[in-house]
Formats: C-alpha cells, sequence, structure tokens
C-alpha cells in the first residue's frame, strides 16, 4: 500500500473506511454468494459438508464450482470482449462446434492429445472469423457475432454427419478424465481451470495486452493516439474469447461424451454476459475484472443450487436470474439510482 | 439596418455555470432586426453556450431574454422555435437517412383524417427550399447530397414564416468558395426580409463580407461588440486571442544558440486534400516552434499531419536525417515523436483507467505488449510525474476520468514526457488550466527544451506562444504563410501576420 | 426508381429465384398450394419479426421474441383448460404484449441501458416465465381453433390463402400504415438515423422509445397467438431461437441494424425466403435442419456485409 494511501486510511473516520469498503466492488458479488450459502445452509444443514467418496471430495461446496467451471470459462474470455466494448454472441455456437469435430476426429481415429489441440485450434477459428468481422469489417460486434451464433449449431449438426453420424457418443480416457475425472481428492476439471486461468491472467496482467485491451475499450482514439494498434488488440479479444469457449467445449462435451450441437450450452452465452455484469464491468467497456469474472460465475451457480436444495422447481431458475440481471441493471444506471434516492428523500420529509 | 428603441433580441447578464467552469459570465448581446450580427471567439470562448441558451437547449443561471420588447422564457428548443428563433447547429443536425421531405417536415407532418397527407409534405418541402431559391429532388436521401445543400436544408427547416431570429452556427466550415457566395446570397435575402440573424464563424474575411456588427466573447465574457466597419481586423483579432501578458509568462529569450543545433525533424511539403495546404517545417534540437493562427487555420491539422494521426497525401516527413516510412501514431511513437492532443475527453485521457496506467500508455506502446514494465516502475514513474507536474490526486490509482480538467490535462503532458520523445507536439497545452499550473508547464517546457527535445506547440493563446518559442509558424484558412523568429516574436507582430493585407 | 426501395427490390429477386429453383428440382414446386402453405407456414415468425422491424430501425433489438411466442401460447392453453375463449385470452395477452414492450421501451430510455441486454432479461423473464407454469405441452381444445384453421380463402389453382396468412397480410398493412403514414412512424425512422438530431429536431424521446418496443411486444404476442392456433397448444419450449430468426429476416429484407433505413415490407420477403429455403431443404428428404441454420448464416452474413459496404459509401458520400 502507497504511503498516500495509509495515511487517507488512518485519518478517516470508521464510518467512511466502512463507505470505502461498501464501495469496492469485490463487496456486493460476494455479499450476494454469502447469502446464498447462508440461505443454503437454513435450508440444508449439511451444505457446508464435504465428504469423501470412491477418494473424492463431495459435497456442495465442491460441486458448486464444479459445475460452474465451464460457464465461468466462457464468462472469461467474455470479460475480455467486454472489456474492449464488444460482446460475443456466439460462444455457444463454438462450443458445438467444438464438440462434433471432438467426436468426429475420435471417430477418425486421431490420437486423443491431438484432438484436444484440434479443438483448441476450432476456437482459435472462430475467433479469428469474429475478430475478423469486426476489427476488420468495422461490423458492430452484436451482429458481427450473430452470424456464428446462427449458423454455428447447424455446422456442429454438418459435421456430426462426417461421420455418419448415427451414433454421436464417443469414450476418451484422456478426455473424459479432464473433464470427469479427479487428481488425488481434487476433480481434475477444477485444476484445468485453474490452469487455464493462470494462462490467462499472465497474459493479461504480466503483459501489456489487458492494458491495450481496456484502453482500447475505454477510448479508442486516445489508444490510438499513443501509438497502440487497436484494430489488432480488439482482434485479439474474440480471439481469447474463441479459444476460451473452446476449451469450455472440451470439458461439456467429455463430460456427457457426446456431440449434441442443438442442446449443449444452450444459453450460454447469456450466463457469462450475466457473470462479467455481476462481477462489476461495465457493457460500456474499458474495465476486465477477472477474478470479479469467476467470482459472478459461482453467483449464478448458487443460485441454481439454491433453488434446487430449497425444493423450489428448477424452472424457477430463468425468472430468478431474469430479476437478477434486472437489478444489478437497475442498479447500475444513475437515472434509476437518483430516482429512487428522490423517492426516499420524499418519505423522510 | 435598423437601429430602433427595442431589440429584435435583448440577452442581459446571461450566466451559466457548469461543473467547475464558469462558462458565461454577465454576456449581454443585442440583436437589432435585419441585421447580420457575427458573434466570434475562440474555443471555449462561450459562442456555443450563449447560442444554446438563446435557443433553450441550455438552461441559464442568471439573466433575462427580451423578445420584441417582451421578456421571454426559452426552456426547451421547441418553446425557442414557436417563438420564432430558428437554428442550424454547427454539425448538420439533420437525419442523413431519410429525405429531404421527411427531414424538412418531421414532428410537423401535413395530416388528414389522421394519415400524414406526402403529397402534401412534398409540395411544404418544395415550398420551403423555394424561399431559398433551392430546387432539388426532395424524394432522394439527405446524406446523398452535398453538405452545402444539407446546410441549406438545415436552414430551410429552420425557417418557419414566422420566424423573427435565425442562428447559424458555423454555417461554412465545410463549404468551398462558390458554396459559400451562394449561402452568403440567401442570408443578404433573409437579413432583407427582417430577420435577425447571428452568424458564427472563424472565417474573418467572412466577416467582413456578411456582418453588419460583430460581438466578440472570450473565456466566458464578452469583450466589446462593434460595427464592423468600425472594427478592422488587427482590432477584431486582438480582442479575440491571447489574455494580457501575465507576469508568470514573461518571454524567456536566449536560446539563439538553437539555430546551428541538428534539425532532428523535417516536414517538406506535407499536407492533405482539402484539409491542410502543403508546408515546410524544420524542429531543431532543443527548439520550441509555436503554432498560431486562428481556430480552423489548420493548427491542430499540422500537429497530427506531422504526428501521422492524418494520413498527408503529399509531402514526406524526415526525422532524425532518416525518412519515416508509413503515417500511423504507433510509428512516430516507436520513431519517438509523442502527442497530446487538444480534445482531452475525447482523445486524450482513458477515463476508466487509472492514474498510473494512463501515464504509462505512451512508453508501454512503444516498448510493445510482450515488454511490459513491471508494476513498481511503473508506480515510480507515476510518482515521479505526479510530483514533477504537481498533478493534484490523492493517490496514482484514481481513475483518470475522475480528475478536474487541468489534471487530465498534466496526465497527459506526463504520458507523452514518459514516452521519453525526441519531438513533442503540444496541442492546446494549457488549455482549462489555472494561471500557477499555466507557468509550472511554461518553465517545465523549457527545461525540457534545454535538454534537446524539440517541441511543437499549437496554441489559440497568443502570451503562451510569445513566452515558450524560438520561432513562430502563422498560418491561416490552412496555409502556413510565414515565420517569426527571435526577438521579433511579439503579440502584434503575430497578430499583423495573422491579419494579412486586411489590416 | 426511388433508390430506397433497391434492397427491396433485391430481396424480392432472391425470393422469385429461390422459388424458381425450387420449380426447376421438384415437380409442382411453383403453385399456389406451396405459396399458400408458406405463408401459413411462417406467418407467425413473420407477424414477430413486423415488430422487430420498427425496433430495429429505431437503432434498436429485440431478443425476448421468441420466448414471447413460447409464453403466449402457455398462458393461452391455460385458460383454455380453464374455460376461456381464445379470442378473449388472445386479446389479454395482445394487450400484455403492448404494456409490456411499453415497459422494456422505458427501461431502456430512462436507464439509457442497452436495448440488447434488457430484452435479453426478457428472454429470460418470459421464457422462465413459461416453465413456471408448465413443463409439458398443453392442447387448446376450443372449437374455435378447428374454425380458425380451416377459414382460408381459395387462390386460383389448388393453393388457398390460411387464415394466419390472412392475419400476417393484416398486421403487415397495419404495419405500413404506423410506419410510412403517421408521424409516429416518421419518428422511429429519425431515431434510428440520428438520435441526438432527432432530439434537437423535437422528437418526444421517451414516448416513442415507448411505442417503438410497444409495436415490438404487441407484434411478438400477435406472432405467438397465431402460432398458439396453428398449433392449436401451448409448448413452453415454442419459439425458441425465433428472435434470431425473425432478425435475420430483418436483415434479409432489407432493414440496416445500424438502424434508420428499412421497409416494413421487405421483412416479409426476408422471412418467407427463410421458410422457402427451410421448404426446399425439407423437399429434399436427404438435407437436414443443419442446412436452415447454416444457410441462413451465409445470407446473413452476406446481407450485412453488403450493408456494411452500402453504410460505408453513404457515409463518404455525406463527408465528401
Amino acid at each position: 500500500m502507497s504511503q498516500a494511501q495509509t495515511t487517507s486510511t488512518r485519518s478517516s473516520s470508521l464510518g467512511a473506511t466502512l463507505g470505502a469498503i461498501g464501495r469496492h466492488r469485490v463487496v456486493w458479488p460476494l455479499a450476494a454468494l454469502a447469502l446464498l450459502f447462508i440461505v443454503d445452509f437454513i435450508i440444508s444443514p449439511s451444505f457446508f459438508n464435504i465428504r469423501i467418496v470412491e477418494g473424492r471430495l463431495f459435497g456442495s461446496l465442491i460441486d458448486i464450482p464444479y459445475r460452474a467451471a465451464p460457464t465461468a470459462l466462457v464468462a472469461l474470455g467474455m470479460a475480455v470482449v467486454i472489456g474492449t466494448k464488444g460482446i460475443d454472441l456466439s460462444v455457444g455456437s463454438i462450443v458445438a462446434i467444438g464438440g462434433a469435430v471432438i467426436t468426429w476426429r475420435i471417430h477418425a481415429g486421431d490420437p486423443h492429445l491431438l484432438i484436444l489441440f484440434i479443438a483448441l485450434a476450432v476456437g482459435l477459428l472462430c475467433g479469428l472469423w469474429n475478430g475478423f468481422l469486426v476489427a476488420a469489417l468495422d461490423i458492430q460486434p452484436i451482429i458481427a457475432t450473430l452470424i456464428l451464433m446462427v449458423s454455428g449449431r447447424g455446422i456442429g449438426l454438418m459435421i456430426n454427419l462426417l461421420y455418419g453420424g448415427t451414433d454421436p457418443s464417443f469414450t476418451s480416457p484422456l478426455l473424459q478424465g479432464l473433464s470427469t475425472g479427479h487428481i488425488g481428492y481434487i476433480p481434475t476439471r477444477l485444476l484445468v481451470f485453474v490452469f487455464i486461468f493462470a494462462l490467462l491472467w499472465t497474459l493479461l496482467r504480466r503483459t501489456a495486452l489487458g492494458l491495450f485491451l481496456e484502453s482500447v475499450g475505454g477510448n479508442t482514439a486516445a489508444a490510438y493516439l499513443t501509438g497502440i494498434n487497436a484494430r489488432m488488440v480488439i482482434f485479439s479479444a474474440y480471439v481469447i474469447s474463441g479459444l476460451m469457449a473452446s476449451s469450455a467445449g472440451v470439458i461439456l462435451t467429455a463430460d456427457t461424451h457426446t456431440s449434441d450441437p442443438i442442446s449443449v450450452a444452450l444459453n450460454i452465452e447469456l450466463d457469462a454476459i450475466l457473470a462479467v455484469v455481476i462481477g462489476g464491468a461495465s457493457l460500456g467497456g474499458g474495465r476486465i475484472y477477472l477474478g470479479m469474472t469467476i467470482l459472478g460465475a459461482l453467483v449464478i451457480q448458487s443460485l441454481t443450487t439454491t433453488i434446487l436444495t430449497s425444493g423450489m422447481p428448477p424452472e424457477y431458475n430463468l425468472v430468478v436470474k431474469a430479476v437478477v440481471v434486472v437489478v444489478v441493471l437497475l442498479l447500475q444506471s444513475s437515472n434509476f439510482r437518483s430516482l429512487t434516492l428522490s423517492i426516499l428523500a420524499r418519505r423522510k420529509r | 439596418m435598423t437601429e430602433t428603441a427595442t431589440a429584435r433580441i435583448e440577452m442581459r447578464g446571461v450566466s451559466k455555470i457548469f461543473p467547475g467552469v464558469r462558462a458565461l459570465d454577465h454576456v449581454d448581446l443585442r440583436l437589432e432586426a435585419g441585421e447580420v450580427h457575427a458573434l466570434m471567439g475562440e474555443n471555449g470562448a462561450g459562442k456555443s453556450t450563449l447560442i444554446k441558451v438563446l435557443t433553450g437547449a441550455v438552461r441559464r443561471d442568471e439573466g433575462e431574454i427580451q423578445l420584441d420588447g417582451k421578456v421571454v422564457e426559452i426552456g426547451t428548443p421547441g418553446e425557442a422555435r414557436a417563438l420564432g428563433i430558428g437554428t442550424v447547429y454547427q454539425e448538420v443536425n439533420l437525419i442523413p437517412t431519410m429525405s429531404v421531405t421527411k427531414n424538412l417536415t418531421l414532428t410537423r407532418q401535413p395530416r388528414k383524417f389522421g394519415m400524414v397527407n406526402w403529397r402534401e409534405a412534398r409540395e411544404v418541402a418544395k415550398a420551403r427550399l423555394k424561399r431559398l431559391n433551392i430546387n432539388i429532388d426532395v424524394e432522394r436521401p439527405l446524406g446523398s447530397y452535398s453538405v452545402a445543400i444539407q446546410q441549406l436544408v438545415a436552414i430551410a427547416r429552420a425557417l418557419d414564416d414566422d420566424t423573427r431570429a435565425l442562428v447559424l452556427d458555423e454555417p461554412t466550415a465545410s463549404l468551398d468558395a462558390n458554396e459559400t457566395a451562394m449561402l452568403f446570397n440567401i442570408i443578404r435575402d433573409l437579413k432583407a426580409r427582417g430577420l435577425a440573424i447571428v452568424f458564427i464563424t472563424h472565417f474573418i474575411d467572412q466577416v467582413y463580407q456578411i456582418s453588419d456588427r460583430v460581438s466578440v466573447l472570450r473565456n466566458g465574457r464578452l469583450v466589446g461588440t462593434g460595427k464592423i466597419a468600425d472594427t478592422p481586423p488587427l482590432k477584431l483579432i486582438s480582442m479575440m486571442i491571447g489574455r494580457e501578458l501575465e507576469k508568470t509568462a514573461l518571454r524567456l529569450v536566449g536560446n539563439a544558440k538553437t539555430s546551428d543545433a541538428p534539425v532532428v525533424l523535417e516536414a517538406e511539403g506535407l499536407g492533405k486534400r482539402v484539409t491542410m495546404q502543403p508546408f515546410n517545417l524544420k524542429l531543431r534540437a532543443g527548439e520550441a516552434v509555436g503554432l498560431s493562427g486562428l481556430l480552423g487555420s489548420g493548427r491542430t491539422e499540422v500537429a497530427k499531419l506531422i504526428f501521422g494521426a492524418l494520413k498527408p497525401d503529399t509531402g514526406r516527413l524526415e526525422l532524425g536525417g532518416a525518412p519515416m516510412h508509413g503515417s500511423s501514431p504507433g510509428a512516430s511513437v516507436r520513431a519517438g515523436i509523442a502527442f497530446c492532443p487538444e480534445d482531452r475527453k475525447a482523445e486524450g485521457v482513458v477515463g476508466e483507467l487509472t492514474v498510473r496506467e494512463n501515464i504509462v500508455l505512451a512508453l508501454q506502446s512503444k516498448r510493445g505488449w510482450l515488454n511490459r514494465l513491471s508494476r513498481s516502475e511503473q508506480e515510480r514513474l507515476a510518482a515521479e510525474m505526479i510530483k514533477a507536474l504537481g498533478i493534484a490526486t490523492p493517490d496514482a490509482e484514481k481513475p483518470v476520468g475522475q480528475l478536474s480538467g487541468g489534471n487530465q490535462q498534466k496526465v497527459i503532458l506526463a504520458r507523452s514526457l514518459v514516452a521519453g520523445p525526441r519531438v513533442l507536439i503540444l496541442d492546446e497545452p494549457t488549455r482549462g488550466i489555472d494561471v500557477g499550473a499555466h507557468a509550472e508547464i511554461v518553465t517545465l517546457i523549457r527545461k525540457l527544451c534545454g535538454q534537446g527535445l524539440a517541441l511543437l506547440v499549437a496554441s489559440s493563446e497568443l502570451d503562451e506562444l510569445v513566452a515558450v518559442s524560438d520561432r513562430v509558424a502563422v498560418l491561416r484558412d490552412r496555409q502556413m504563410i510565414g515565420e517569426i523568429s527571435g526577438a521579433d516574436i511579439t503579440r502584434d507582430n503575430i497578430v499583423h501576420m495573422i491579419a494579412g493585407a486586411k489590416s | 426508381m426511388n433508390e430506397k426501395y433497391l434492397p427491396l427490390a433485391a430481396t424480392i429477386v432472391v425470393f422469385v429465384a429461390l422459388f424458381a429453383i425450387g420449380g426447376i428440382l421438384y415437380n409442382n414446386f411453383v403453385s399456389t398450394l406451396v405459396f399458400g402453405d408458406l405463408l401459413a407456414d411462417n406467418a407467425f415468425v413473420i407477424i414477430a419479426a413486423i415488430g422487430t422491424t420498427f425496433v430495429i430501425i429505431s437503432g434498436g433489438i429485440d431478443l425476448s421474441i421468441g420466448s414471447m411466442i413460447g409464453f403466449v401460447g402457455v398462458v393461452m392453453a391455460n385458460l383454455d383448460v380453464v374455460g376461456w375463449h381464445p379470442l378473449v385470452s388472445g386479446g389479454m395477452m395482445l394487450v400484455f404484449g403492448l404494456v409490456y414492450g411499453a415497459l422494456v421501451g422505458l427501461v431502456i430510455d430512462f436507464c439509457d441501458i442497452q436495448p440488447f441486454i434488457v430484452t435479453l432479461a426478457g428472454l429470460f423473464l418470459l421464457r422462465g416465465s413459461c416453465f413456471m407454469i408448465n413443463l409439458d405441452a398443453v392442447p387448446i381444445r376450443h372449437d374455435f381453433v378447428q374454425d380458425f384453421a380451416a377459414a382460408s380463402i381459395p387462390l386460383p389453382g389448388e393453393g388457398e390463402l390460411h387464415s394466419s396468412a390472412i392475419v400476417m397480410l393484416i398486421a403487415l398493412a397495419a404495419a405500413i400504415f404506423i410506419g410510412h403514414f403517421t408521424r409516429f412512424g416518421a419518428n422511429i425512422y429519425a431515431i434510428g438515423g440520428d438520435r441526438t438530431s432527432a432530439a434537437l429536431m423535437g422528437v418526444p424521446m421517451r414516448r416513442t422509445m415507448m411505442g417503438i418496443y410497444a409495436m415490438g411486444g404487441f407484434y411478438s404476442a400477435l406472432g405467438g397467438v397465431i402460432y398458439a392456433l396453428y398449433t392449436s397448444s401451448g409448448y413452453p419450449l415454442a419459439g425458441t431461437g425465433n428472435e434470431l430468426t425473425a432478425i435475420a429476416s430483418v436483415v434479409l429484407g432489407g432493414t440496416l441494424l445500424t438502424g434508420g433505413v428499412g421497409l416494413v415490407a421487405g421483412t416479409l420477403f426476408g422471412g418467407l425466403i427463410f421458410g422457402l429455403i427451410a421448404t426446399l431443404i425439407n423437399f429434399n428428404g436427404s438435407l437436414n435442419g443443419a442446412w436452415i441454420m447454416i444457410v441462413g448464416g451465409v445470407l446473413l452474413f452476406l446481407f450485412i456485409v453488403l450493408q456494411r459496404f452500402l453504410v460505408g459509401s453513404f457515409r463518404l458520400r455525406s463527408a465528401a
């Protein structure tokens, strides 16, 4: 902590300190997560229990990150794209295409390690396509990525036809191990997630790419005038998003060990965007919060878990999510906040 | 012109305060019926705000407005319209994707049985254009016509049968000579019909061609109003630019040694069609060269052409004796040119990023994305700059968007300095900065030059240029018309050169 | 010919060409029978797309169309169970669509949030509400459904103009009227062309924005009513992905996604092109649904790139 910060903390009153904590962006999503956990604990006192079954950890606290991992991967890529003032609607389609390619190559008899890289290359290719449309052709991101969103699942179905398409299921010790296996007591999927997160974090924060992405998203003209190649930076964001989506695709496809382009990762783009927004990033771009995005994904998964443990039918999930989106958005709107404040002030008088 | 007891429009003691800025300070403006009244002033002088108060787009904080002797309240653009005050804003504020008819009749199309009667609307549109002697196909989209025609359509929209006053905000900014002449004919015609016309422009000669009286604003205050016949160009320019010489900004003469210093940057015949006529410019190590001229004379364009933010289509540029290949900000930054833009909000700071991140941005861009500055290095650079430039911020981690304008300006300057440039281009480096900071920046500029940095300063503040420059290049109408150097750099000499033959 | 009709002409040419290709490939394809069925099968999505056309012309986007179609069907089916007449429940849902859309427009304008994200929340909300009401398809058994399905106007040849197609054509006529013969319609184009200028020219922003999304909500609800009657059931998954079909139909119909330019009539042909592709692909038994998506994506790509260069040259012209 710098000296200025230390002095300011010391000189401020307790109230101001609390206010500063309240304003910190990590507090609200964390509070939401804590609240959900408390609700879960009240409903089911065994919520925090972690057992060891068949040599691996079991319990809600393991289950939530386990289920959240694919969405969190996609959301991390989405956070990068949103940081540049863009959006990537095609992530679900990329997952679908990746799944189909994996199944196709397994049926073709490729070595499974190679297939892992082929799957990532598919994501890279999709990212290049989106990046080309947005950065080179200057098409609005929503529309540019809509193209792959519309056609991607169809492409997946076509790839399924390449090997006859009669039985799109497969077995792959390597891929299934990555998705549903465990190393020691810990699910491999979580280790994979941590590994990819570390890679992405290093790429963004140990090089200057993160700063460039954020400056281009915050003020493209200013970034350009400091000599940053804005087009290449935007391009890279979509490539990263494509890669993240395809790595989520590997986990999701291996989990069900089948290619199901129509329903795999349905609405995952919406969950990913929601995770980024809960993580405190603005859709207007300019900031990438990787850790906060994971927190956002955990909040979304905990919400689902809470609905399930509370005995509410799972159908309520979507409505609750919608309400969360609306509340978060309204809270971000300055017009709405001032309206609420003025109504409250009137009440007091 | 009819000088009567009651003016068409009389604005008295109008003030407007925006957060941190007093945009208008008790301004009086009197418009007579049947006159063209030129409103002059540099950027930020308060012209636009004054106009917006009159047309209801901005609410004034103080003062009153009278229309034909009656006090009126103008709260919205609609109310201004209803009172007979028409406006054509600087950028053509119409819808380019819609047809001319639709633009001319939007929100007040003629209706029959609740249905818009497009046949009649077309007739209305044609009639409106006919008043200005324009005959075009009203069904084509507005965007398919030249800017001049779009401008005339905007005027046609602003004119009603009962229009009493018409405000034209820089209507000639993007018109060529013929188009301007056509527009002036129309303005003369409207004047003859008894309208009071406010004409905002930065072209001095146009003011003399068309207007009857002129008012000059500077820093939100009315400097003076007078008949154009009694206001020679020299006096007018003098009213417009520069504050009175301040003690802190005394000219620091005595860098005679720079005349034989090596040439760092040389532009030869650099130019861009329409934007800037080809010019030559040399910068020597340790030399500060000023760019002077009125608003729109090409100050910013020269700076951006050299930096590569505007792509030149003629001429060449040499840096340290070697030709520059390709012109882009990226290439310039890597070669050692830094640029501080004039519009700090749109082109300068990245508001969401912190002071530290903004300060290291140009250096980081120069080093490339793989060669990241370590966090401690970033913090050291930021702390150094915050101290050196006196940037008022609690710490380096505050988002720049939350700083005051002057401090944002300093952050942009810091960013350029940190990149260690050989050539530094400053476009309006002291706009919106208080006197103390102004002196600091001027001192800093001199110090940097002492260390061998070549400096190019574009400024609308004459005294600032007089204070810092070893040479001043003077611009007029997008042309470089001459240079003044050494002891000849005085207010009067620069003003004379800008006024040119008209003095 | 006025240049604003060029994209519409291009769309019609594509449609006619596709129809001709069908005629070459298959016997009996070029007939009023196929054409009548084409209109009827795609009526619900075209109706919804008509509403979206206004939203897109205003520079916005509506992602909640598919969910609205599903939601309307589910509510109507459940009200049918308790004995409501489909016309009454359908009418109620139209009012619901109107109010819901107006609310969406209010949130977008007042809170200054991108339409994309607000309507995304709407997508969640409506689809989730479907699941909360029912998980399975519920049949609508009222006699009116059969009467509605049977009602038609014979066309020359063997074809018929089915009731859903008739509703669609009436809805289209109403939309053309609103879009081109009211001040409100002109205001939509103005907002899409340049928001700031439109406000300066005196367009009432809030009222117009609410109106635009109210129209979007109304038309997608109407699409839902037609779909429920046409399939005589309410299914919570009905209309999934239809927002994309609707948006694609609008784009194929020549409306610029950047706003300000487009014709409601174009959407009819854009939707028919999509339907025709599906019909052609279904005629050939060996092809499957994947082709519909891919061909849709390719067409979308071509039209968007085409638009991009159209708009690009447009900008250049106005700048020169």
